[in-house]
């Protein structure tokens, strides 16, 4: 394959039961194209947590995934409040996720870390008051 | 283990799943808190918990688990359900409480050979 395989996900930030539904077809895509289960896995989890947040802080975004010869990169875009603090939000365990959404099994302040464990490089792009990109690598 | 020692050792229902029964386990997790399964699951085949909404089934697909256990008597919705279905996902619940659900599995052999990080 020469041309990188492109999928392109508006991902709803209205709606908590439906996010996490991108990062499914990415896993079902991925595993037809017969890609190994480690990488899947580490492709899906780290977009998963990725569309979780964007869900949980910034209203939604998009996300896009291009599938190279030699890596797969998840570029995650959303148009919120960025983050004030990259190092701290990179702690584990330290999450600005309200109650209501720790109830809901996340916001225990895991994303950012399980994103940056789960894949090859990892890179924030964030403005306070206009959004945040995440740019993230897993290397095939 | 097989999933039907599990739903015998949990006294658990089938919820949907019924034709995978005999599918082999060799560890479980047990956990509220989705992040920390995505975190910390290898290769626990068994996810307990008594969170009950769709980001628990799709926690569990990412992590390629085959069966969730709901604890306290917790039932799933029907969205739920198609969801695991899709997933090829087990669904079974158990009038356990989570440490008992466990610790009977734990006894019975599940897991325990496996380090625990």
């Amino acid at each position: 394959m020469n041309e990188p395989i492109r999928f392109h996900f508006d991902v709803d930030g209205e709606n908590f039961s439906s996010a996490g539904e991108a990062s499914v077809t990415v896993k079902k895509r991925l595993r037809q194209l017969g890609y190994p289960p480690d990488v899947i896995r580490k492709v899906s989890v780290a977009m998963y947590e990725g569309e979780i947040n964007m869900v949980i802080h910034a209203h939604g975004g998009e996300a896009d995934i291009e599938v190279g010869k030699s890596e797969i990169v998840i570029i995650l875009r959303d148009k919120g409040p960025g983050i004030a603090n990259v190092d701290l939000a990179m702690q584990e365990g330290y999450s600005t996720a309200r109650d209501n959404i720790r109830a809901l099994g996340f916001g225990a302040g895991m994303g950012l870390p399980n994103m940056k464990k789960y894949t090859d490089s990892m890179h924030i792009d964030t403005e306070v008051g206009v959004g945040t990109t995440i740019t993230m690598k897993v290397l095939l | 283990m097989k999933i039907r020692e599990i739903k015998d050792l949990l006294q658990a229902e089938i919820v949907c799943g019924e034709d995978q029964l005999d599918r082999e386990v060799i560890s479980a997790c047990c956990s509220d808190m989705m992040s920390d399964v995505l975190a910390y699951v290898k290769d626990q085949g068994v996810l307990l918990t008594g969170l009950v909404n769709a980001q628990t089934i799709r926690t569990a697909g990412m992590m390629d688990m085959v069966c969730i256990v709901f604890v306290r008597d917790k039932r799933p919705t029907d969205s739920m359900i198609e969801l695991a279905q899709e997933c090829g996902i087990v669904l079974m619940y158990t009038a356990l409480r989570a440490y008992e659900a466990s610790g009977r599995l734990y006894h019975a052999g599940l897991g325990r050979s496996t380090s625990h990080e």
